[in-house]
């Protein structure tokens, strides 16, 4: 019962920050210079042509009828049509967003495995050499810019040593695998085909660990410190005056106990992670959500944009409601 | 006596302990030195670079570093070393620009929220919780694709994001400079609202908001970078650092410095104010200090 009526509260009060962020993306997307009718229908059509577009997509209308025919349009899945192509744009995003989610995921991965070992190591070794070389380590690493870290591993891995492929997300030579759920390496796997499997994975790695660059640093830093907050408590003092192995004293007590800063800050990692696939998409040529929305930059085409913009938005609220009560569910002094 | 409003020489007296505090932290002093020397760089550029930033001379163009072009030449055959120092210029008055519209704004924000409470600072809240809902780069993009490519319009796409940063901030302090005993004493001698946000709750939140904005000048110089690089922010021929990678991106094969040196720049820029912001915070924030 307690569960439930939190999660509904949540919920509630999620209604009205959505309401705000469709109104910013609203107000955005109206702020744009220029002529929406005219882009749409082109610089040579006639004045009549653009009119009649004007109207047919209600831009006559006042502003505040628009929002609300803007949410309706919402509420029913779609985002408007993009100008480059002229889909809708939910269809286009619902083709990319696989290739971003194998890609979030595989860094999502990354980030919690290594940086969990780093973090860990940090702590119970504090302030001796392996410590300052992962605190340097996790400052480089926030302070990397992304898009520059990415070609950097393409002329290492890929042009100077040959070891991985530089872009896209399976050899040209191979056709992508049957496609069930859209992630490459799990419709291989289901495929059984080995030789796709090995390519997909090799086509992941750079773009994955450019990527997890920036929250491999932040989750070291997370666990690092909770660690040593909680290796400071009485009854992991106790653990150890009772003659546990100082590897358990880790593991059973300090390193259960930290996990709880570390889901919250995994959880909002993965919406940053969308954020910063913009960037490696685009450097890895890696066929995502954040390479067709820079495309469209480059298109000038708003409705991509925007509809990109706003389905990251709710995604990342989703996320931030659901850490919110894995987090109530594993700390219990949190009231309902 | 209760504290009362922070007075200049008291302020001065702290700043001073401060200083000494963080002179004997290595890692204060080596962020201090890095963002000095980009500083000096940014402000003599003129005098320092050894190339002007925009001769262009075909005939060098794509040069390897050597000893005439340390960091080698672009497409252009311009000096890369000498655009980096003139870069320094737009990438340091970028972060200053957007710490100080961003932070100013959030500032007063936060306080004026945190003071007031109820229905006001559920309001202002709301409104910085729907900025919050966007993964920063993200947003940043959609506002300045919106305005327009333009170094101005990205600048203020990126203030625009990082406002609710500093008035989250700032309303928590406020929250609890609000219940303490020289607000009271404030508020029944009869001093207004505005008033007492003025020399009351904002000097006593200074110090957090120095550490955050010492964070957020590299959080905006990496944003602005990124924004550059997807061509939003600094146009090509501007020796801005991510519209350098941008460009030297094409090159990357062949011509690995093109883009190698202006991104190590952002790099070294943004470790230099992640340190000093890191020690500052140590030293500042006294809910960790040790």
């Amino acid at each position: 019962m307690g569960i439930l009526f939190y999660i509904v509260k949540r919920l509630l009060a999620l209604v009205p920050v959505i309401i705000g962020v469709t109104l910013l993306v609203f107000i955005i997307s109206h702020a744009i210079p220029g002529d929406p009718a005219r882009m749409m229908a082109g610089q040579k059509a006639s004045a009549q042509a653009v009119e009649h577009i004007r109207r047919s997509l209600g831009l006559d209308r006042p502003l505040p009828v628009q929002y609300v025919s803007y949410l309706g349009d919402l509420l029913r899945g779609h985002l408007g049509f993009s100008i480059r192509n002229q889909r809708p744009v939910i269809a286009d995003l619902r083709d990319f967003f696989p290739a971003t989610l194998e890609l979030t995921l595989a860094s999502m991965l990354l980030c919690v495995s290594v940086g969990l070992v780093l973090g860990i190591v940090s702590a119970i070794r504090r302030n001796r050499l392996s410590d300052h070389i992962i605190r340097i380590f996790s400052v480089v690493g926030v302070s990397t810019p992304v898009f520059w870290l990415g070609l950097m591993l393409l002329v290492l891995f890929y042009r100077n040593l040959g070891w991985l492929p530089g872009s896209g997300r399976i050899d040209i030579s191979l056709s992508p695998p049957a496609h069930v759920t859209g992630l490459y390496v799990i419709d291989a796997l289901l495929e059984g085909s080995w030789d796709k499997l090995r390519d997909v994975l090799a086509h992941l790695i750079l773009p994955a660990f450019c990527l997890s660059s920036v929250y491999l640093a932040v989750i070291t830093r997370i666990v690092r410190s909770s660690m040593i907050e909680v290796l400071g408590q009485d009854y992991v003092t106790t653990a150890r005056a009772n003659g546990l192995s100082e590897m358990r004293v880790v593991m059973k007590h300090a390193f259960k106990n930290s996990l709880i800063p570390t889901v919250t800050i995994t959880g909002l990692s993965i919406g940053e992670l969308l954020g910063g696939a913009v960037l490696t998409e685009t450097i890895f040529a890696w066929p995502g959500m954040g390479k067709y929305v820079v495309d469209s930059i480059d298109f000038l085409d708003f409705p991509a944009i925007m509809g990109f913009t706003l389905l990251i938005a709710l995604v990342y609220m989703l996320i931030n409601l659901c850490v919110d009560v894995v987090y109530a569910f594993l700390n219990p002094q949190i009231r309902y | 006596m209760p504290a009362a409003a922070v007075e200049p020489s008291r302020r001065f007296r702290e700043i001073r302990l401060t200083t000494g505090i963080l002179a004997r932290n290595p890692s204060a002093l080596a962020g201090a030195v890095i963002i000095g020397a980009m500083l000096l760089t940014a402000l003599l550029a003129g005098v320092l670079a050894p190339f002007d930033p925009i001769h262009i001379s075909l005939a060098d163009r794509l040069q390897p570093p050597s000893a005439a072009h340390l960091f080698g030449t672009d497409e252009m055959g311009r000096d890369i070393l000498s655009r980096i120092m003139y870069g320094a210029r737009i990438s340091l008055r970028i972060g200053l620009l957007v710490v100080a519209v961003a932070g100013g704004l959030g500032t007063v924000i936060g306080a004026v929220s945190g003071y007031l409470g109820r229905w006001a600072d559920g309001v202002i809240m709301r409104i910085m919780d729907v900025i919050l809902s966007f993964p920063s780069l993200v947003l940043a993009m959609a506002l300045a694709a919106a305005l327009g490519p333009s170094l101005t319009n990205a600048i203020m796409a990126v203030a625009f994001v990082m406002i609710p940063k500093f008035a989250r901030l700032v309303r928590g302090e406020a929250l609890a400079v609000r219940e303490k005993q020289f607000v009271a004493a404030a508020r029944i001698s009869g001093e207004g609202s505005l008033s007492i946000i003025r020399r009351h709750i904002i000097p006593n939140c200074l110090n957090s908001v120095i550490v955050l904005a010492t964070l957020a000048m590299g959080e905006t110089i990496l944003i602005a970078a990124s924004l550059s690089f997807i061509g939003l922010g600094a146009q090509p021929p501007s020796p801005e650092w991510g519209a350098m990678v941008s460009v030297g991106r094409k090159f990357i094969m062949d011509q690995w410095w093109y883009a190698t040196f202006p991104g190590l720049f952002i790099l070294i820029t943004v470790i230099g104010f992640n340190i000093l912001g890191d020690a500052l915070r140590d030293v500042l924030d006294p809910r960790i200090r040790r």
